[in-house]
């Protein structure tokens, strides 16, 4: 890897770089690398790209087994511009959370009854996404809008399929299964309901088959939660960044 | 003439090996060979339709696995596997040839060429798509640009000879093309700034016969349609197998994108002849007609679809035609003696083109271009189709097509030529997952008009085959082989490979029983009625 040219880049180049980020990038980094469906950016720290050469690398080859997808439509120039807007999002002055992380576990352990459908740290149970990790994979805002509507998700999985998709169907004998997508081919379809059962149909035999893709098997905490207690959830659960 | 008619009598009475495996002969009549597969699509007029008809509507749905080949190494396999008297000729990725029994899987010879450290495949995965088979010799390209002849029984070197530079882009993908005594070979590189060429190489020596360039030079006509020096980094890859009509002594092959894909403005003009068809006299290379589909392309609608050729009477009398569903969404028909547009035809959702003239030129809407904002069009640049197979049954006349119904934002970038790099200026953020999704279109073939759809998951990267059985076979993304019905699309049979199926299936007999092959994750299954 060449010498990292971040600290010779002009203005011009910082700009190019802002505009390829928000066409390459913000659907899951965020306008401003704020962080949505991806991890927030304004850290002077990242955890994958410990240095330019490490940013850049990550850009050009994305992050196997993650979300982050290699590109190939930006010549080596315009990575470069890219990893110097990024770096230079975190050079802005960064603004804290406004919960308490202390009190959001304590919610996410009683109050929000999280547990009986999440693991964190290989504690509760696994219907939903393992959220032991969750702060270094989703930024704050898409948190937020997942605890006030869920159903809102947009996260997406490495082939592009919306994650946590929900099919009702009627089955052959006339029952009602509504439950997650956890895979789907041209023939067949696995679902898992709100009991964490495990269903596989053949399609061509089910009756009916509904997608709701704003549908999804975790509440709204709209009304549970006063939005303090919402904000202290969110600094709890930005603060799982996976085990050390 | 009448020789060729004792052949098949020969190969009865005189022990196997003694004979050239597959002379010229065997190629010029491979449709009436059912037992046999020799040649990527089949036969010269590519319809990718095999005659046996053991595996029927009737009883497809008790087809099994007979045995599993798994590569050697992992990646993804795009290849056609080649058939005859029981051998079975696979290329594995990156660069390697397997000869297996095709009775029982076993493997007979496995030939593999290192590659440099520094391999470039600028623009495409490290995939081969299949060897070309004449006499005794198994033709092979490899990518580092290397066409290499190896003997067919024991996987030995025959000659190896370099036609281009990998360090400038140039690689082979595609499985050659053998004619009488040559051997034609087309080159990938169009993410790379080629300038594109055929080749046609002499089958004993390796010595190259003749070379059409794609994008012509000063002085060649269609030079003119290049702005500048543009032409010279003007892309027209050929990088899939094309079709031949012996009669007219005919090849008929797809030429690519022209670069940089989704930048073009260095190079205003139609960029001839990329995203074209181009018919070669196949003893000099030289061009006798062009038909472009996409003039100007900046989609990266590369016209390397398979052109299937057929006969038929159209517009008032019987000729001889050509009929090809093109990655920017239409289906065309034109008369491959001359050339003329006969037909064209949407098959997909397509939002660039008001419709096409009375030449087949498309009328093109406004500011469907890529645009540093991102422009949303129909097709996404991996186009309504690609370079996987479509298939032709003359029993049902129905032209079956797998299509990709996918959009995508189109970006125009950055375009700087430097050797050996991506030359492509811009890109694109396709709409995936649930926004996208496949099928299997059953066209009539004489009006492109649409019989029947089956429904797949994902926008598919699998090719199809028709069979007399009255089946067509295909593949997913998702791992799925599968029959449906040739009159109605209905699914007959289904099979879950564990993984994504990139390339088309075959058929094939040996010892009275019918065989159906296809390729899906790092493996070839090869599948039979119990």
């Amino acid at each position: 890897m060449a010498q990292s040219p971040i600290s010779s880049q002009t203005p011009d180049d910082l700009e190019r770089g802002r505009r390829l980020f928000e066409r390459q990038c913000a659907r899951c980094h965020g306008m401003r690398g704020a962080g949505g469906t991806g991890p927030a950016l304004t850290s002077s720290v990242l955890s994958r790209a410990p240095d330019d050469p490490a940013l850049f690398s990550v850009i050009k080859e994305g992050i196997r087994g993650s979300e982050m997808p290699p590109t190939w439509q930006m010549i080596d120039r315009e990575i470069w511009q890219v990893a110097g807007y990024v770096r230079s999002l975190g050079r802005q002055v960064q603004v804290a959370l406004p919960g308490d992380p202390e009190r959001g576990q304590r919610l996410y352990e009683t109050k929000g009854q999280c547990v009986l459908c999440h693991i964190v740290r290989g504690r509760g149970s696994s219907l939903g996404p393992d959220l032991t990790g969750i702060g270094a994979r989703r930024g704050p805002d898409h948190l937020r809008s997942m605890l006030l509507n869920p159903g809102a998700s947009k996260a997406r999985d490495s082939s592009g399929y919306l994650q946590f998709f929900v099919i009702s169907v009627v089955t052959p004998d006339g029952r009602e299964v509504r439950g997650l997508r956890i895979n789907e081919d041209t023939f067949t379809l696995q679902l898992r309901d709100a009991d964490n059962r495990l269903y596989s149909f053949r399609k061509q035999d089910l009756k009916e088959l509904k997608r709701d893709s704003s549908g999804s098997l975790m509440p709204s905490y709209k009304t549970v939660f006063s939005p303090t207690e919402i904000d202290d959830l969110i600094a709890y659960l930005a603060s799982l960044r996976g085990e050390r | 003439m009448r020789g060729v008619n004792l052949l098949p009598l020969l190969l009865v009475l005189v022990p196997r090996g003694v004979f050239a495996q597959v002379p010229y002969e065997r190629l010029l009549r491979a449709e009436s060979e059912s037992g046999n597969w020799l040649t990527y699509s089949g036969s010269y007029r590519s319809q990718r339709f095999s005659t046996l008809k053991q595996i029927t509507p009737e009883n497809v749905a008790r087809l099994r696995p007979a045995w599993v080949y798994q590569n050697r190494e992992p990646g993804l396999i795009e290849a056609t596997p080649l058939v005859v008297d029981g051998v079975m000729y696979v290329t594995e990725p990156p660069s390697a040839v397997t000869a297996l029994d095709v009775r029982s899987g076993s493997r007979l010879w496995r030939w593999s060429r290192p590659l440099p450290r520094d391999v470039r495949t600028l623009g495409f995965p490290p995939v081969n798509r299949g060897v070309a088979l004449l006499d005794e010799t198994v033709f092979v390209g490899t990518l580092d640009a290397h066409l290499v002849a190896l003997d067919a029984k024991s996987g030995a070197v025959r000659w190896d000879k370099v036609i281009a530079d990998n360090a400038t882009g140039y690689a082979i993908t595609g499985a050659p093309l053998a004619l009488n005594g040559k051997v034609i070979v087309g080159t990938s590189g169009g993410e790379a700034g080629i300038r594109g060429f055929l080749d046609a190489y002499d089958a004993k020596t390796g010595e190259r016969l003749w070379r059409f360039w794609t994008i012509p030079g000063p002085g060649e006509a269609g030079h003119e349609t290049w702005a500048g020096d543009s032409w010279k980094t003007g892309a027209g890859a050929t990088w899939v197998t094309g079709s031949y009509d012996p009669e007219l002594n005919l090849l008929y092959w797809g030429i690519g994108n022209p670069g940089p894909d989704w930048n073009g403005d260095a190079r205003a003009g139609d960029n001839l002849y990329t995203c074209s068809v181009v018919a070669l006299d196949a003893s000099s290379g030289e061009r006798k007609w062009h038909f472009q589909f996409t003039p100007h392309d900046t989609h990266d609608w590369d016209s390397n679809q398979v052109p299937v050729l057929l006969e038929g009477i159209v517009a008032g009398r019987q000729r001889k035609l050509l009929a090809t569903a093109n990655r920017n969404a239409f289906y065309y028909m034109l008369d491959r003696e001359t050339g003329e547009f006969l037909l064209g035809t949407p098959y997909a959702r397509q939002t660039w083109a008001k419709a096409l003239d009375e030449r087949g030129r498309p009328i093109v809407i406004p500011n469907t271009e890529p645009s540093l904002e991102g422009t949303l069009a129909y097709p996404s640049l991996q186009g309504a189709t690609n370079w996987f197979s479509p298939s032709y049954s003359p029993l049902t006349g129905l032209f079956y097509v797998p299509v990709r119904e996918m959009g995508a934002y189109y970006f125009k970038g950055e375009a700087k030529y430097v050797p050996g790099t991506e030359f492509m200026g811009g890109g694109e953020q396709p709409l995936l997952g649930d926004e996208a999704y496949g099928a299997v279109r059953a066209l009539d073939v004489f009006t492109g008009k649409l019989k029947w759809e089956f429904r797949l998951h994902s926008p598919p990267w699998s090719g199809v085959l028709s069979t007399a059985g009255g089946l067509v076979f295909g593949g997913t993304n998702e791992g799925n082989l599968f029959a449906l019905d040739a009159e109605t699309g209905k699914a007959l049979w289904d099979f879950q490979t564990g993984g994504a199926v990139r390339s088309n299936p075959v058929s094939f007999s040996v010892d009275g029983r019918q065989y159906v092959a296809a390729t899906a994750g790092f493996s070839v299954f090869v599948f039979a009625l119990p």
